[in-house]
């Protein structure tokens, strides 16, 4: 595979719909013409060039692709998409826009439930969720056959930017209703409550930690996945719509969330503080000059910039041969990233097999064109150091997938024996975030479960009175889309309370 | 972004900034840290302890030695400038009634250490001051000192002011006296907290050291500044800054410090480059204003 030439798939997708339109000429496109209609690729670089660039590596359909990609849409009453969509997006109804060429009404009906389309329709695991359930990938085998609801959503959110329609997310404010809302943290969660309780007509303050805003989709989430510009244009639409932003304002420590309410006149607050400390394996030598956790690794090349070597002040380690470890979203931005960064071998280690990869499938395909290594069945149970008292290799040991587990997945069981020296100079853990102790360490009362997630019931209400909580502070490590559904309740349930 | 009040050059390279924070100001406690960034989109974040703090006039003060391009390019900021303050980070020193507190700084930690040893005299504790230095020049917060200390033991390294000693000398001392100190905290460079934790362990006297590791965020997401204590992985940010000394791995902690030694290396030679270069252009600058008048 060499990547998808975005003229030639838009050629092609040309002639894919003059020929339905002959079709539809004598009589309705019936549910077998449209099962017909090949799922459209998705445009991409080359990988051979863009595994050392950090542009996007997609670059979304062309208007012919998404209008035939639309057509496949069976438009099912029941629409078991939405019930998949944590966000319930009104899927059908948006295709159904896009079919007909009205893009404008297309990114409304979206706005209506999804304040960050364009950032959903590039991160969201579609697989799991709304193409999961859909009845097209269904009957032709799997979500990797189902209506491409993702990459729609995307070419919709773009198109509604780029052609300064009425963008997706650009409602109004609510009529002012005089109360005041503090949103910490500027992630998915907070930014979605944010927007949400605007909307009502609240006055809301989101405090960010960061330089930026965005969170994880701009301290994690690589450049070449998804756009700095995307993301700072979101944040850029609330402040339009009045939300007020603090940044580089840790609040429990520039000040207790307690005094936001008490004393600086705060109605409620919403706690999206996001993924914590990062987790490492515990295993001998992590601590070693070359072992870095994917949050530091990512936040020293995204946020800090590091990849921009001739400008950015924060510097980033060189590398030969890396290893990460673990297989979820993270893992491969960590690896991907190294490739980009110089790295001449990446390898992923993940104790189980390829169908347990918690990764987007799109994300595993990409790295795996680009020449990212994948170690299955195997990770370490120690960090060597070299000469030079850094990093130089790990010892391997190789697994089998034993009896399903309680979360269903079939759990690893090491080989005796097997235990073999990899060389390494940098390993990159990706295995997941604690909580961050901070918010309940500084606030009395603030319940957390063990292991330190605030605790929160069906409508995101901490175990103090207006304060509410979402997104990975609550949920753990997630992700974007469960983080906005949880923003989203949140506002809703404030909203409730503050009437 | 916060704005830079007064700027005091201390010694060749030590300077301090008096910079408008205000909720800093009032929220921070003895023990605490900042960090600082030039700029948001390609600045460094840069971990200082804070060093004083007026909460009426809402202002901090920040002592910043020169040691890399990112502290460099911090010196040529003058009173009026800004930068980005975040803080206060990290836990607040433990501050009780324990008896007799040696408190020692080395270099520029005798900023950070400033305010420790006011808060352990104010909860009444009989408090001696080891004051340390490479050479005269570099001793700072002296006459702060004096009011504190009962005692406020100089040395340098080239005997320009006090003993020429190590500080561990006088902490060796001090320890082998009846009755031992209650507690021992040392500032400073990684080398002289290592070796004070050393020289008190005999004796068995609890010593507390606080720590300035690498950090990205500072608020306890990078895991960049996780050190070994007692065998147990920490986090500085979030767990520390200060740690029993006699439990920290200072080998793995002083590696891990030295982990961009050479990125350090060649920004830094950039950064002379490129400040000499700023400097030539502004005296070129003021000659041809001059010329003109």
């Amino acid at each position: 595979m060499s990547g998808f030439n975005k003229d030639e798939l838009e050629t092609e997708a040309r002639r894919g719909l003059d020929a339905l339109k002959a079709k539809t000429a004598d009589k309705p496109l019936g549910p077998r013409d449209r099962m017909a209609v090949p799922v459209q690729e998705m445009p991409c670089q080359n990988p051979e060039l863009r595994r050392s660039n950090m542009e996007e590596v997609t670059s979304g359909y062309g208007e012919c692709q998404a209008r035939l990609e639309a057509e496949r849409c069976l438009q099912c009453r029941n629409a078991p998409c939405v019930q998949g969509c944590p966000v319930g997006v009104h899927i059908p109804e948006f295709i159904a826009k896009l079919r007909e060429g009205e893009f404008a009404a297309a990114a409304g009906i979206i706005g209506e439930t999804n304040l960050l389309p364009s950032i959903c329709g590039r991160v969201c695991p579609q697989e799991k969720q709304c193409q999961a359930q859909c009845t097209l990938g269904k009957s032709l085998g799997g979500p990797a056959k189902a209506v491409q609801i993702g990459r729609l959503e995307r070419f919709v959110a773009d198109r509604a930017e780029s052609s300064k329609a009425p963008a997706a997310a650009a409602p109004a404010a609510g009529h002012s209703t005089g109360k005041r809302v503090a949103v910490i943290g500027a992630g998915p969660a907070g930014l979605t409550c944010a927007a949400d309780l605007r909307r009502q007509g609240h006055e809301v303050t989101v405090y960010e930690a960061l330089q930026k805003a965005g969170g994880v989709m701009v301290y994690g989430i690589p450049e070449f996945r998804l756009p700095k510009a995307l993301v700072r244009r979101e944040a850029d639409n609330l402040a339009r719509l009045g939300v007020r932003f603090e940044l580089d304002f840790l609040v429990g420590r520039t000040r207790p969330l307690r005094a936001l309410l008490d004393e600086d006149g705060f109605d409620a607050a919403f706690v999206g503080t996001g993924a914590g400390l990062p987790k490492f394996m515990n295993i001998p030598g992590e601590n070693l000059v070359g072992v870095f956790s994917a949050n530091e690794y990512l936040t020293r090349a995204n946020l800090m910039r590091a990849y921009d070597k001739g400008r950015a002040a924060t510097p980033i380690y060189a590398s030969r041969r890396v290893a990460v470890l673990g297989g979820g979203n993270v893992a491969m931005d960590s690896a991907r990233m190294a490739l980009r960064l110089g790295a001449e071998e990446v390898h992923i280690l993940y104790r189980r097999g390829r169908e347990e990869l918690p990764a987007r499938a799109e994300e595993v395909h990409h790295a795996e064109e680009e020449g990212v290594i994948f170690d299955l069945l195997s990770s370490p149970d120690q960090v060597l150091a070299g000469d030079d008292g850094r990093v130089g290799g790990l010892n391997v040991v190789n697994f089998k997938l034993g009896e399903p587990d309680a979360s269903g997945r079939r759990s690893p069981v090491p080989i005796e024996g097997s235990g073999h020296f990899v060389p390494f100079d940098t390993v990159i853990v990706a295995i997941g975030n604690g909580s961050n102790p901070l918010i309940a360490k500084t606030t009395p009362n603030l319940d957390v479960d063990r292991h330190g997630h605030i605790v929160v019931d069906k409508k995101q209400k901490t175990s103090l009175d207006r304060v509410y909580a979402g997104g990975d502070i609550v949920l753990g490590s997630a992700t974007v889309i469960l983080a906005m559904g949880e923003g989203r309740r949140a506002a809703a349930a404030i909203g409730e309370i503050l009437q | 972004m916060n704005k830079i009040i007064e700027k005091t050059h201390l010694s060749e390279e030590v300077y301090r900034f008096v910079v408008e924070a205000p909720l800093i100001a009032r929220e921070r406690k003895a023990g605490q840290f900042v960090i600082v960034q030039l700029d948001a989109d390609y600045g460094e974040r840069i971990p200082l302890t804070i060093a004083d703090a007026d909460p009426q006039r809402g202002t901090i003060t920040l002592i910043v030695q020169t040691v890399g391009a990112s502290t460099r390019k911090m010196a040529l900021k003058n009173a009026g400038d800004e930068f980005i303050v975040l803080g206060p980070l990290g836990n607040p020193t433990h501050i009780e009634k324990v008896g007799w507190a040696v408190c020692v700084g080395g270099g520029i930690g005798l900023a950070p250490l400033h305010p420790i040893a006011q808060a352990l005299k104010a909860a009444g504790n009989r408090v001696t001051i080891i004051s340390g230095a490479r050479t005269k020049d570099l001793l700072i917060m002296q006459d702060e000192m004096e009011k504190i200390g009962e005692r406020n033991i100089v040395v340098t390294d080239d005997g320009s002011a006090g003993r020429k000693a190590l500080v561990t000398e006088p902490l060796k001392e001090l320890c082998e006296q009846k009755p031992a100190p209650d507690l021992v905290i040392a500032i400073g460079p990684p080398v002289m907290m290592k070796f004070c934790a050393q020289t008190t362990k005999p004796y068995g006297v609890k010593t507390l050291v606080s720590l300035n590791t690498i950090m990205i965020d500072g608020t306890g997401m990078c895991g960049g500044c996780r050190v070994s204590v007692g065998g147990v992985t920490k986090f500085v940010c979030v767990d520390g800054p200060e740690f029993d000394g006699h439990e920290v791995d200072w080998d793995n902690m002083m590696a891990r410090l030295k982990s961009y030694k050479k990125f350090e290396e060649e920004a830094n030679h950039k950064c002379r480059l490129e400040i000499e270069a700023d400097v030539l252009a502004a005296s070129q600058g003021a000659a041809q204003n001059g010329g003109r008048r």
